[in-house]
């Protein structure tokens, strides 16, 4: 995501690294390229420039000159900047004290407002709350048939309307939810053009007859230089609360997130990362920019293993470490469970010191197949071979290939390494959790 | 046809605005020294033109104001008129329906505008007399086929689909026979929104791309990028990934009625070749034109 960004400041800053003494010609220079970067990045010219501006005011003087590694002081000041920058602090939704929450879905057309709304239907579900969903585009053709198809995918209801007039679908929604007790209800609005008044008239009534708790403008994370001028007439003609960014699985740099942030004041709350319905995440300021500045996003790593790696599994599995019974129906709950933390990619792209860049050389397409594969070997064993490997001799090897759609030797690789990792489990005899993901990430058999 | 020039030129009134703003201020007393060039690259890049095209710009600008080429502001208009003309020089070719049934592939990232970019075209081949036919080859988004039919039914043009989660590349397979077997002059095929980075859904719409080639020797004739012309610098790289993977024939810039951008066209001009074909300038049928190269920097300059 920000991954060109980073390599290009760590190059950089490897320049100032390298430095005993600074000077303030390093600063600049260093500065100069970073707001090239920045532009290429599609953050606005004009947050670039208070940006250096304030790195610049920081950064030459005292406070470098009297540090021991002033390459690294840069950093941080740019590092903190950008933190401020994006936000501070990470925000969360507003939810009502008094139920439903209603949630106003605002933006330009094409931005993914309709599929954002189904993926927070989709959260709030699965927080066990009662979500309304409510097509509001009565406009772009198939819309409402759209997010009902999501509602539908969701399990949760979408608002019926006969009425052409969003103004009074999304009054109709909220009496609605009113009194059949919904806790949330979505408005997803039809997208329009910051510069088409009557339509953002439309908007501006819709929220002063509903009176939502929270209005979220949705934007494109690849907008470029204009992502200022939309969410800022967006701002002030409807007010909203907070940003989602979507499309953040591309390879756009993102610039856009900076910029909203700087002009409007209003923090990016969401980040969508795929067009899957679970491809929804928190925005954290302090990851996004130690990621920006290469120190990776490992917070974000802990916490998708914390959420996929439920307690009572990780309880069991320490158990099973501890009386060395680790067999392959462990194994393939582990590869399970890595793969409900994401793909291969996005989980390597959230590891400090792997970037994009030089991961270049490795198919990550070609890693997610071998754990299909590896996955597809097991599953092709009966139970009681997965609970004592050593059963598996010659013609059931040659029974799981088939099974499996492999070669014997794919199982014997799988068995030997499992082999190995079974003695390793061994030597951390009493491990505990933390050394999980190590050895989830490092020892994996294919 | 003044119509035409004056929606273009309204759609594009921010940038020129933008850009003329820095040159005009020049007649206020202001002269063309490092401080008026540093102001023009603000300028270009607040149009998303980039910082390499840019800084390329305005090494031949600098160059010439230093040989005192360059003594008034209009001078310096005339010249970047000139170079970005050069840019985009040859590279505009209308949409030329060669033999039959002619493929016109739709790709692009999500929420670019295809589908309603077809529903335009499709509006256009109509009213030229040719008989087209829509495949909604998105069977991934919600809805898109239903999307697709509306347009068809808008346009009375047959839509070829199937259910919602089936094979790309069977939708075309049918298409295809469907247009052979019913002397069908267009076909246009809708694509799901992907981004060019997810390298799976490259490979089905090489796959799709295959299957068309396959059925029909010489199809697709076109393969249109569209492009949302709010886009930054990523546009590119996504202009780059399509090119590599399918073959991009022309590129269709989009929403150009909301923002005074665009100017990531130039960037891709100059380092692939590809050929703006149309803008969309709004959410009506007919609001499809031809791109014209010297209209288009007429409206920007």
């Amino acid at each position: 995501m920000f991954d060109a960004l980073t390599g290009k400041l760590e190059t950089v800053f490897k320049k100032l690294r390298g430095r005993g003494v600074l000077k303030e010609e390093d600063v600049k220079e260093a500065l100069r390229e970073v707001r090239l970067v920045l532009l290429e990045a599609d953050v606005n010219f004009k947050v670039v420039k208070e940006f250096i501006a304030k790195v610049q005011e920081r950064s030459v003087g005292k406070e470098i000159l009297t540090s021991l590694t002033p390459g690294q002081q840069v950093i941080k000041i740019v590092h903190e900047e950008l933190m401020s920058l994006l936000g501070g602090t990470q925000s969360k939704l507003h939810l009502s004290p008094n139920p439903p929450t209603i949630i106003m879905m605002v933006g330009l057309q094409g931005s993914g407002k309709t599929t954002t709304s189904g993926k927070l239907a989709r959260n709030f579900k699965k927080d066990g709350r009662k979500v309304l969903l409510v097509p509001a585009d009565t406009r772009r053709p198939a819309a409402i048939e759209q997010l009902k198809t999501l509602a539908k995918q969701v399990g949760v209801d979408a608002f019926v309307s006969e009425s052409s007039d969003p103004v009074a679908i999304c009054r109709d929604a909220k009496a609605h939810a009113e009194r059949s007790l919904f806790d949330v209800v979505i408005l997803d609005t039809a997208g329009r053009l910051q510069i088409d008044e009557p339509l953002m008239d439309e908007l501006r009534q819709i929220k002063a007859s509903v009176k939502p708790s929270e209005v979220l403008f949705v934007a494109d994370a690849m907008t470029g230089q204009e992502a200022v001028n939309i969410a800022e007439k967006f701002n002030a003609d409807i007010g909203f609360d907070g940003v989602v960014l979507t499309k953040m699985d591309g390879d756009a740099r993102g610039g856009a997130a900076l910029s909203v942030k700087a002009v409007t004041g209003k923090p990016v709350k969401l980040v969508g990362m795929g067009e899957k319905l679970d491809a929804l995440e928190p925005f954290f300021p302090d990851r996004m920019a130690s990621r920006i500045l290469g120190m990776g996003d490992v917070l974000t790593l802990i916490e998708k293993a914390q959420e996929t790696v439920s307690r009572e599994e990780a309880e069991k599995l320490a158990k099973k470490l501890r009386k060395n019974d680790f067999n392959l129906e462990d194994f393939r709950d582990q590869l399970r469970q890595v793969k409900k933390m994401g793909s291969l990619e996005s989980i390597i792209g959230m590891i400090p010191g792997l970037n994009k860049q030089k991961m270049a050389d490795v198919d990550m397409q070609q890693g997610e197949k071998e754990l299909k594969r590896v996955e597809a070997i097991i599953n092709s064993m009966t139970a009681r071979e997965r609970a004592n490997h050593t059963l598996i001799n010659g013609s059931r090897r040659a029974r799981i290939a088939r099974g499996s759609g492999t070669q014997v030797q794919d199982v014997n690789r799988l068995l030997k390494q499992f082999v190995e990792m079974q003695k390793m489990m061994k030597m951390m005899k009493g491990g505990k959790m933390k050394n999980l993901g190590r050895m989830m990430g490092g020892r994996m058999p294919f | 046809m003044l119509n035409v020039i004056r929606s273009i030129r309204d759609g594009l009134a921010k940038t020129r605005k933008n850009i003329a703003d820095k040159i005009g201020s020049l007649v206020l007393g202001e002269k063309i020294d490092e401080t008026f060039l540093d102001e023009l690259e603000v300028a270009l890049i607040s149009s998303d033109v980039g910082a390499q095209t840019t800084s390329l710009v305005l090494a031949d600008l600098k160059e010439r104001f230093k040989r005192d080429e360059l003594g008034s502001p209009d001078q310096v208009r005339a010249r970047l008129k000139t170079l970005l003309a050069e840019i985009l020089a040859s590279k505009t070719e209308g949409l030329k329906v060669t033999t039959t049934p002619f493929v016109i592939l739709m790709v692009g990232v999500n929420g670019t505008g295809k589908t309603t970019t077809i529903g335009k075209l499709a509006n256009r081949l109509n009213k030229d007399g040719k008989k087209v036919m829509l495949a909604a080859a998105d069977t991934f988004r919600a809805a898109a086929s239903e999307q697709l039919s509306i347009w068809g039914d808008r346009n009375d043009v047959p839509v070829i689909k199937h259910q919602e989660g089936a094979d790309p590349g069977a939708v075309v397979f049918d298409a295809i026979s469907a247009a052979k077997a019913r002397n069908v002059d267009v076909l246009i095929v809708d694509t799901a929104g992907r981004l060019h980075t997810k390298s799976n859904l490259m490979d089905e719409l090489k796959k799709v791309r295959r299957i068309i080639a396959r059925e029909l020797p010489g199809a697709p004739q076109e393969t249109l990028l569209v492009l949302d012309a709010t886009t930054g610098q990523n546009a590119l790289s996504q202009a780059r990934t399509f090119n590599e993977s399918i073959g991009i024939t022309g590129i269709v810039l989009t929403k150009l009625d909301g923002t005074p951008k665009g100017g990531m066209v130039f960037a891709i001009t100059r380092e692939l070749a590809i050929p703006v074909k149309f803008i969309g300038i709004g959410e009506g049928i007919d609001d499809l034109r031809e791109f014209q190269a010297q209209e288009f920097i007429d409206a920007l300059l």
